[in-house]
């Protein structure tokens, strides 16, 4: 048996380790794959309270929720991935640089 | 130390080990194979905690199909190596004194109560089986689970249609 405070670490580590990589790289794929590093640690967290309830009340069906969002969770997530690759393409097809520093033709 | 303590160590050790190699390599590949690792040692994670069935489907939806759809897009790239993949070092620098902070004052704001002592039921419980998660889905949120799949076709549609050649390229690229 874990405390809880375990799980709370690390997804917060993995959390920022995410912020840091979306802020700190420049290329457009590495910044939504360090979003996905970031849903990722969610997802863990989600798992871990679920199980924390179910310690509390055990043989019960008591902390399912919160799975069952991390299902939701995922799913989402692959929708924005194809969504977002599709756009990402596009983009590319316009400019054929990957750097985010090519996307200012609002600015223009 | 216990057997899950150990597990958990080792695993949550590769864990934060490939995520900091995923944000600090300099190839694009690299970082998508150091994210697999990191998705696999989650589902790692996952199957210590019984959570059987989203274990599997982490592997399956994450590493198997999100990663490879970002392998394919990083192939037809062509990502060159003089591209600048890096911020300048003064926004490096400011980026982790600012998720440093963020995480120093997460991590002490968590002390402050004392919920971080509730003990977690690992390798044990029923509610991560497939069945239990199955009668819950199908019954209290047969909603949701209908309007994924409405969420899915529309990002299906819209992924195909923005990929679509328009007409004036069609002509472009047959000239």
């Amino acid at each position: 048996m874990i405390p809880i405070s375990y799980y709370l670490f690390l997804s917060l580590i993995l959390f920022s380790i995410g912020m840091a990589g979306v802020i700190i790289r420049r290329n457009i794929v590495i910044m939504l794959m360090c979003v996905e590093l970031m849903l990722n640690s969610v997802n863990l967290l989600l798992v871990a309270f679920s199980k924390m309830h179910q310690a509390k009340s055990p043989g019960t069906d008591a902390g399912i929720e919160g799975q069952i969002l991390v299902i939701f969770i995922m799913v989402v997530a692959a929708a924005e991935v194809a969504v977002g690759l599709s756009v990402m393409i596009l983009f590319y097809r316009k400019v054929y640089k990957t750097d985010v520093q090519f996307l200012d033709r609002l600015k223009h | 130390m216990s057997t899950p303590e150990i597990l958990f160590f080792i695993m949550a050790g590769l864990t934060v080990l490939s995520g900091l190699l995923t944000v600090a390599s300099k190839n694009p590949i690299h970082s998508i194979l150091y994210l697999i690792i990191t998705f696999f040692s989650i589902s790692g994670h996952y199957v210590l905690m019984n959570a059987q069935f989203l274990a599997v489907i982490n592997i399956i939806v994450y590493a198997g199909a999100i990663m490879v759809l970002f392998l394919f897009v990083v192939m037809i790239m062509n990502l060159n190596k003089e591209d600048r993949n890096f911020s300048k070092p003064f926004v490096i620098t400011a980026a982790s004194i600012v998720s440093a902070v963020f995480l120093l004052l997460t991590v002490r704001i968590m002390m402050q109560s004392d919920i971080g002592q509730n003990q977690l039921l690992l390798a044990e419980g029923e509610i991560g089986l497939t069945e239990n998660l199955g009668s819950v889905l199908y019954s209290d949120y047969v909603i949701p689970f209908e309007l994924a799949s409405i969420l899915f076709m529309s990002a299906m549609i819209g992924a195909v249609m923005l990929s679509r050649k328009t007409k004036k390229e069609k002509r472009e690229s047959a000239r």
